[in-house]
């Protein structure tokens, strides 16, 4: 049994998560609650709610203890065409407790907070805990973190979408759906997600944090028919969710770049785009079937930084490299041996990847993670050898280190935190070059926009990736559009195939707003930076079909 | 907190209705009670528990819609949430597809419910832990699984008199098991409405079976193969063409069942006739959901038979614009789709026959056993063509019998071709909620091999 007549909170990104999905959505329409006019909740209030799980845990033979409060508001508005097709707001409020007790971790989550709630669940927690130290044969060790007393932070944003009017952002989706259709489009659906995580952790190391986190996601696909012959093209949003207020649509061209087609980066215009999307939607109708065989591809951000998560991103996460992640999104390649012997070249020389939770904008910018750590950067990939992986604070020592990473996240509060991936990003190229030089200097390839259908493999191997807008260069030049491309490598030799990559002037973020990880499955944002890079001879198929 | 009865449920919803002053009002009461237990390394990671309980509330002007939610239970609380709705459905913007509620409905009454999978204590999940535990220990294989309970329920009321309550539990539980030098994996899985009927040493001692015989693979090149896939690796890609059964979609002209100058292809012959896909809340080794989202009765669907698109999924409003008797059908409630994850559609049945998956191998000349798939994702919608990978346990078969493990393949295949070449299919099993047979098919295309164990 589902609760899917109402977008309840644990399925409310889950539901939204998928395009496919949003067609599912009941058709009536929900006005949002005005959430922006509900004033957060005291630190005092929630540090005297805090106190009391933190106390009776320890109490009951905890050796640590977090608390995380959360307030988690939520706000999507769907469209089609002409018309509103849901309005969904969520406000979830309550808490999780976290313990560490006889060496293994007990958890439990409440949603009717009071002092004798939260001492009852801390109690609970402390024997969960305690049932599960029998099975226990790694005592789990946690890497100290220093209190940090009373701090906050906050997304730095100029505007807070949820504090827009209803109207406004309708309007504005609208906009869009009427430039796609007055622009060829047979139909568009328009979606504007917006988050505010009020997040408050206090914990036996003598932290008491209180953050204020905002992100924000439009996006669309246009669809153009064929009635005659029944075929169809779809062409998706070219924006990047953003750790930003509801400034990112209403900045102007700050953030545009124009080329064989516009791309957008810290700021996006989706009545243009939408536009934009339409005409290419059926030229891509038109447009020349791939041959299949070996092409050089010239890869832009807002294709890359899908490629970039799921071959370098997942693979350097530690919990996944020990195994504890085997059962769902599986394990990697990139084993402690390799990192080790410090020369598994990973990629080419030209390939740096650095991990960050700290770049303003960006999904995963955060002050403090969900165990205490404030945030930072670091190197993953230096000059192409794996130098280090993404850590929480009880995998820290498995790497001899003494801290964690700041990479400990949960969806809710009612969700256990884990290692969850931070902002993983490839550095721009230190030649100066433009992408038009880029494409100049390839002979027979690909120039690839948007991020399309995607797979890889347990271990992060072998991969295969589509995108939205692919063009065929020939001799430095392109040519024209082609349809039904897909490609696949294997991610060491793929990022060993990088030849060239666009200098910082193009740099840019693509964003994953649902991110998906953990058993019971839990969803997170995070971005991903690169500037227009070249890979060479990677295989391409032809993904068409008769049926 | 205790799960509510339906008494108290309605008594909660009733008090609801009682508050509005909007046209129509619409409220769900949902509680659910979960636990759950995570391994890895042979050792516990993390295990949690939650305890929830929300209200949702739905008034609308004319058609003007407004939504609320809250997870306080006072008359104060409720009378605000009401109040919310509608000051909201007051603003809302005017949804031409709006159809007014439904008037009461008669509810199947599924035996959802097992008191046995509510009464499962922490103590009780970290026993059936212990016990998958314990065989991977004595195999001397590396397990790392999950295992989520879950007792909870959904009540409705509105003010056109429907009322429904359903109660239901579930456990699921997965395990992957590895070889400690890393060149062996295997999988097993298994949920049921009844903790009884989970034996989580059994699943775990096949699981490193496949670990231990998937050790030293050998390299085949990828092409066309006949396959036989296992109920876990089929139930995906059936599940997802039973979700992509929308009218609406197929009257646009964007899907794989629209027909070219228009149209859908419903009453078309799509593949074998041995293909038969249906769903029933009644079933007896599946009980499903007695409602669909907004509402509708769930009853006994054929989607496809004899291997002829007979049914397709409706929203009110698209059955009204096509003058489809009564509501149409609705789709079948969904899971989730996250990055990295792919959860079929539950509650699909597709028959089969008699045959045990060791007899359907028997019959297999030369071909590959795929244990389950993994990352599956949507390549083409016009064809609907999928890609993905094998994982855990891919094999050769010869003349009937395993040969040897074989390096994992990447597919790129569409399940209306798949179904197309059908061979032979074997017995239903119940898997990721649903019943799915064991199946041979020929000429699966392998496009690519993978170095992932």
């Amino acid at each position: 049994m589902s609760s899917n007549s109402l977008i309840l909170r644990r399925e409310f990104f889950s539901r939204a998560g998928a395009a496919t999905g949003l067609a599912l959505l009941p058709s009536w329409t929900r006005a949002a609650e005005k959430l922006a006019a509900t004033a957060p909740i005291p630190a005092a209030t929630k540090r005297i709610l805090a106190d009391a799980a933190l106390n009776a845990a320890t109490k009951r033979g905890a050796t640590y203890v977090d608390v995380r409060i959360g307030r988690y508001l939520n706000q999507s508005i769907s469209t089609r065409e002409m018309q509103v097709q849901s309005v969904a707001g969520t406000e979830s409020y309550g808490a999780g407790i976290r313990v560490l007790a006889d060496g293994a971790w007990g958890f439990m989550a409440l949603d009717q907070l009071s002092v004798d709630a939260m001492a009852r669940a801390a109690f609970e927690a402390v024997a969960i805990a305690k049932a599960n130290a029998r099975l226990q044969t790694e005592p789990v060790i946690l890497a100290p973190q220093k209190g940090l007393g009373e701090v906050s932070w906050k997304t730095p944003l100029r505007q807070n979408a949820f504090a827009v009017p209803l109207a406004a952002k309708v309007d504005y989706l609208l906009a869009a759906n009427r430039a796609a259709l007055e622009a060829g489009a047979n139909f568009i659906s328009t979606s504007l997600f917006q988050i505010n995580e009020q997040k408050y952790f206090a914990s036996t190391d003598g932290s008491y944090i209180d953050q204020d986190i905002h992100r924000l996601w439009p996006t669309f696909t246009v669809t153009a028919t064929d009635p005659k012959t029944g075929r169809f093209q779809t062409r998706d949003s070219l924006s990047s969710p953003s750790g930003r207020g509801y400034e990112y649509l209403t900045s102007g061209a700050a953030g545009v770049r124009l080329g064989p087609t516009t791309r957008y980066f810290d700021t996006y215009n989706m009545i243009e785009d939408a536009a934009a999307a339409a005409r290419q939607a059926r030229e891509k109708l038109s447009a020349k079937p791939v041959v299949a065989g070996q092409y050089d591809l010239v890869l832009d951000p807002t294709h890359l930084g899908l490629t970039i998560h799921e071959s370098v991103g997942h693979a350097t996460e530690l919990d996944r490299v020990l195994g504890y992640e085997a059962n769902y999104a599986g394990t990697s390649f990139a084993t402690l041996d390799k990192w080790r012997a410090k020369n598994f070249q990973y990629g080419s020389p030209l390939v740096n990847f650095t991990a960050d939770r700290t770049a303003p904008g960006t999904l995963g910018a955060v002050g403090y993670d969900d165990e205490g750590v404030p945030a930072k950067r670091w190197p993953l990939i230096t000059d192409g050898i794996l130098v280090d992986y993404q850590k929480t604070r009880d995998q820290a020592h498995i790497c001899g280190q003494q801290a964690g990473d700041g990479c400990s996240y949960a969806s809710s509060w009612s969700e256990v935190q884990f290692q969850r991936m931070p902002n993983v990003s490839l550095a721009p190229g230190k030649t100066p070059l433009t992408p038009l030089e880029l494409i100049k200097q390839v002979e027979r390839g690909i120039y690839i926009v948007g991020r399309g259908s995607f797979s890889i493999d347990q271990q992060r191997y072998n991969f295969q990736f589509g995108g939205q807008l692919f063009y065929e260069i020939k001799n430095g030049e392109i040519v024209g559009m082609l349809r039904d491309v897909s490609y696949q490598s294997n991610t060491q030799e793929f990022w060993n195939s990088c030849v060239a990559i666009c200098d910082e002037r193009d740099f840019g973020h693509f964003g994953s707003f649902f991110d998906g990880k953990g058993q019971p499955s839990q969803v997170s944002a995070v971005s991903h930076g690169s500037s227009t890079t070249r890979f060479n001879k990677v295989n391409v198929l032809n993904t068409a079909r008769k049926i | 907190m205790a799960l509510l009865s339906e008494s108290e449920a309605q008594a909660i919803l009733q008090k609801v209705l009682g508050l509005f002053k909007a046209d129509e009002c619409f409220a769900q009461l949902v509680g659910d009670r979960a636990g759950n237990v995570r391994f890895a390394r042979n050792t516990v990671s993390t295990s949690g528990a939650s305890d929830t309980l929300d209200l949702a509330v739905v008034c609308s002007f004319g058609k003007k819609t407004g939504y609320a939610t809250i997870n306080e239970f006072d008359d104060a609380s409720l009378e605000k949430t009401v109040r919310r709705a509608e000051e909201l459905a007051r603003l809302a913007p005017e949804d031409p597809e709006y159809v007014e509620l439904l008037g009461p409905q008669t509810y199947a009454q599924p035996a959802s419910h097992r008191e046995a999978t509510a009464k499962l204590s922490p103590d009780g999940r970290a026993d059936l832990t212990a016990a998958s535990i314990k065989v991977c220990r004595e195999q001397g294989v590396t397990g790392a699984g999950y295992l989520a309970q879950s007792d909870r329920f959904s009540a409705i009321a509105n003010s056109r008199n429907l009322r429904g309550y359903q109660r239901a539990t579930s456990v699921n539980f997965s395990v992957t098991t590895r070889t400690p030098d890393g060149l062996g994996s295997g999988y097993g899985v298994a949920d049921f409405h009844d903790v009884r009927a989970l034996d989580t040493g059994a699943v775990t001692a096949t699981a490193a079976r496949k670990a231990l015989l998937s050790r030293d693979a050998k390299a085949l090149e990828p092409g066309k193969y006949t396959v036989i896939l296992e109920p876990a690796a089929a139930a995906d890609l059936v599940g997802h063409t039973v979700s992509s059964m929308s009218a609406r979609s197929a009257d646009e002209g964007r899907s794989f069942l629209s027909k070219p100058g228009g149209g859908s292809r419903l009453g078309e012959k799509l593949m074998d006739e041995r293909v038969h896909l249906s769903s029933n809340p009644l079933h007896p080794d599946l009980p499903g959901d007695a409602w669909a989202g907004d509402g509708r009765p769930q009853r006994a669907v054929d989607w496809i038979k004899n291997g002829v698109v007979t049914n397709l999924t409706y929203s009110r409003y698209w059955a009204r614009q096509k003058g489809v008797a009564g509501d149409g059908i609705p789709p079948l409630n969904r899971g989730s789709i996250e990055i990295g994850a792919f959860e079929s559609t539950p509650g699909v049945i597709m028959a089969g026959g008699d045959a045990s998956l060791d007899q359907l191998v028997k019959g297999v000349k030369r071909g590959i056993l795929v244990t389950r798939f993994w990352y599956i994702r949507l390549v083409d919608p016009q064809t609907l063509l999928f890609t993905g990978l094998t994982r855990d346990g891919t094999f050769y078969v010869e003349n009937g019998e395993i040969k040897h493990a074989v390096k994992n393949f990447r597919f790129n295949e569409s399940p209306l071709i798949m179904l197309n070449n059908l061979e032979a299919l074997g017995r239903p099993q119940r898997v990721n909620a649903s019943l799915i047979p064991p199946m041979v098919l020929r000429d699966f295309t392998f496009s690519s091999l993978s170095d992932a164990v």
